[in-house]
């Protein structure tokens, strides 16, 4: 890819089958142990993602839904509160989109996380725990199972019935028109920020660069 | 809505302009960098043939991989060096200023940003790193970024943004002997849970809090993420311009400081100010807190006995039991007299001078015990000049500590310092998480840093107070 303009696909809807991580406060450092981000790329990530739940210490498998084969090609993360707590990790999203998943519907999500999401046109959908926990079981038994989520009308339909989940309304927004990949847009007003870092008293002149030619 | 708040005035002065999505374009007064998040981001803005928009707003240093033990060059770990000559390149190809170890300036950014007098009252501070709340002491605007909004201010200055709601949480009364900022926030997130900040900015105020240095300030506004609030912030006052003053910014710059007063005056919030929220916290009551359990949510009052899952509101419960297994407590016992095997005094928590020189003192003439291994790691090169100057370094050292480099180190287990196997650590860190300080079994309990020193001598988990009154006796 060269130059500035960057394709930004609109994200108006996600589908697939699903797959099931329960617990509440699942945090970054179990999505993506800090031990797997020395590096300086985001390529290969997903294959750590939740590394330790899914591995012992002699990398023999152990008891996780994405270690199942029925799990393999989902691509809709179903998930319960505070999910992807912890550090700004943008690793965390990085690592679960390279393993394969398009969207995650959960109770709810830690903010930086979320945004984290977006950034990468992946929606963060939720709905109360009731709901979420029948829909993980709806998972775990139709793991085929399509899932389809409409973030415009925000609903989620599986198995003959369709819910009403909720979609944050800037996210719904910026995946809707796909504007959720933001640089090119901002750097559009680059004369208005310019203005405003000459306004504010702690900048100096001398660190605001010269309008680019 | 708040009205009146520091956040929504600082919010207004620093708004460009409203995007398509409904979100805030907002100026970014100082963008921090550091090894792990930063070079994905660099590689993205070379993708796109985009150059550093702002390189004399953008300050960077190494932290979170840096060796504390050997330094010196290339680091023994290829990732680690790999990691740093990225960035050095990055730096040095944008023109972006570097605290390297070499200039005796290095350190935790959260820690090296208020030295320097980078961080101000009034300035919107962003870094690829949940804990850029810290600098909210100061009475900034400061919080995490993903590596994605990393591009987005290397490559505009601006950062997309929906603003949030005010929760004013008012500490009033007298902290205790032995009980410090840690354990007021520990307390909060206790009592909000960690999910409670959520759509949130704390402000911190009352006396508790005005009473408290920045360093202080600064463990507070350091956890709000904890709490799952991504800014927190106090007003800034006579104690905040008291710390800038001193600072190399302000030291070179003496006629910017009462030039940028006024600003600093003009953005507290106002006596009048609309909270969305308000929790009022006694000071009085609180003893040292301690976390049992595996998020920084599941703390106790070093008295008190850990809950019993069933006890817990419903949606508690789970995460609770999954803890009380993963560290082998029991309900009903208390916290004082488990095991440690390791201690770790450091993060960007509680790692600056009155951190160390509140745990040497109840260290001194004390010894570590046996079975601990003891980790001092300063926050910044700074802080361990001025504690080495101070002879805080000898004290450690003769109780049998180890005195170490400045850096991340054992809070997140992302250099060599790591806890191995099923080992137990009172950390004066700020997370707890499974895994967090390098082993999968490894066992966190978090607590400040008396606390740790306390248990560096113990062997166990023990209340400070009973070791300082029989020093007095």
């Amino acid at each position: 890819m060269s130059g500035n303009e960057v394709d930004i696909p609109e994200v108006d809807s996600a589908s697939g089958s699903g797959i099931p991580i329960r617990g509440n406060d699942i945090d970054t450092d179990q999505i993506i142990p800090a031990r797997f981000m020395k590096v300086v790329t985001f390529d290969g990530l997903g294959e750590f993602a939740f590394f330790d739940l899914r591995f012992d210490e002699n990398d023999d498998l152990k008891e996780h839904p994405m270690n199942e084969e029925r799990f393999q090609d989902s691509s809709v993360m179903v998930v319960n509160s505070n999910f992807g707590c912890g550090s700004s990790r943008e690793h965390a999203p990085q690592a679960l989109m390279r393993w394969g998943i398009d969207a995650l519907i959960g109770e709810s999500f830690a903010e930086i996380f979320a945004g984290n999401c977006l950034a990468l046109g992946i929606p963060t959908v939720t709905a109360d725990s009731e709901t979420i926990e029948e829909l993980q079981d709806w998972v775990e038994a139709n793991p085929d199972g399509e899932i389809e989520i409409d973030v415009e009308a925000e609903t989620v339909t599986y198995g003959g019935q369709t819910i009403d989940v909720t979609v944050d309304e800037a996210q719904r927004k910026a995946l809707v028109e796909g504007v959720w990949d933001t640089t090119a847009l901002m750097k559009s007003n680059a004369g208005e920020v310019r203005k405003k870092a000459q306004e504010l008293p702690y900048v100096g002149d001398d660190q605001i660069p010269d309008p680019a030619d | 809505m708040s009205e009146g708040t520091l956040y929504d005035k600082v919010w207004d002065r620093h708004k460009v302009t409203e995007l398509p999505t409904g979100q805030d374009q907002l100026f970014v007064g100082l963008h921090l960098i550091h090894e792990v998040t930063s070079p994905q981001a660099f590689g993205m803005l070379r993708e796109r043939d985009l150059e550093v928009a702002y390189p004399e707003l953008t300050h960077a240093t190494v932290d979170h991989i840096v060796p504390t033990a050997d330094q010196s060059r290339p680091y023994e770990e290829d990732a680690a060096e790999e990691m740093m000559s990225e960035l050095e390149e990055n730096v040095r190809e944008a023109g972006i200023d570097f605290s390297d170890p070499t200039s005796g300036d290095q350190g935790i950014v959260h820690v090296i940003g208020p030295e320097q007098g980078l961080t101000q009252p009034g300035k919107t501070i962003v870094c690829g790193d949940s804990h850029t709340s810290t600098h909210g002491a100061f009475g900034a605007l400061a919080f995490g970024i993903g590596t994605s909004q990393i591009r987005d201010v290397l490559a505009t200055g601006t950062l997309a943004f929906e603003k949030q709601k005010v929760r004013k949480i008012e500490v009033d009364g007298e902290l205790g002997e032995g009980v410090e900022a840690k354990d007021v926030i520990l307390e909060i997130i206790r009592r909000l849970g960690t999910e409670g900040g959520v759509g949130y900015v704390y402000e911190y105020a009352g006396s508790a809090i005005e009473d408290l240095g920045m360093e202080g300030r600064m463990s507070i506004c350091n956890m709000s993420i904890e709490g799952g609030a991504r800014a927190g912030y106090v007003n800034p006052d006579e104690t905040t311009y008291e710390w800038l003053e001193e600072t190399d910014y302000f030291q070179e710059n003496p006629e910017k400081f009462d030039e940028l007063k006024p600003y600093w005056e003009s953005i507290r919030s106002d006596d009048d100010a609309a909270y969305d929220d308000v929790v009022t916290i006694d000071a009085d009551e609180l003893e040292p807190v301690v976390t049992w359990g595996t998020t920084p949510g599941q703390g106790i009052g070093i008295t008190e006995e850990i809950p019993a899952p069933d006890e817990l509101p419903e949606d508690k419960r789970d995460t609770a039991r999954r803890a009380q297994e993963h560290m082998r407590v029991e309900p009903g016992e208390t916290m004082d007299g488990y095991e440690i095997d390791v201690t770790f005094l450091g993060s960007c928590t509680n790692a600056r001078m009155p951190d160390l020189r509140r745990a040497a003192a109840i260290v001194e003439g004390r010894q570590v015990h046996d079975d601990v291994r003891a980790l001092v790691v300063p926050g910044s090169q700074r802080v361990q000049e001025a504690a080495e100057e101070e002879g805080l370094k000898d004290v450690f050292e003769e109780a049998g500590f180890e005195w170490r480099n400045a850096g991340c180190s054992m809070c997140l287990g992302m250099n060599e310092d790591q806890l191995e196997g099923d080992e137990a650590c009172a950390s004066s860190s700020n997370r707890n998480f499974v895994g967090r300080q390098g082993s999968k079994d490894g066992r966190t309990v978090l607590m400040n840093p008396q606390m740790v020193a306390a248990a560096a001598i113990a062997g166990e988990v023990t209340d400070v107070r009973d070791l300082t009154e029989v020093q007095t006796v």
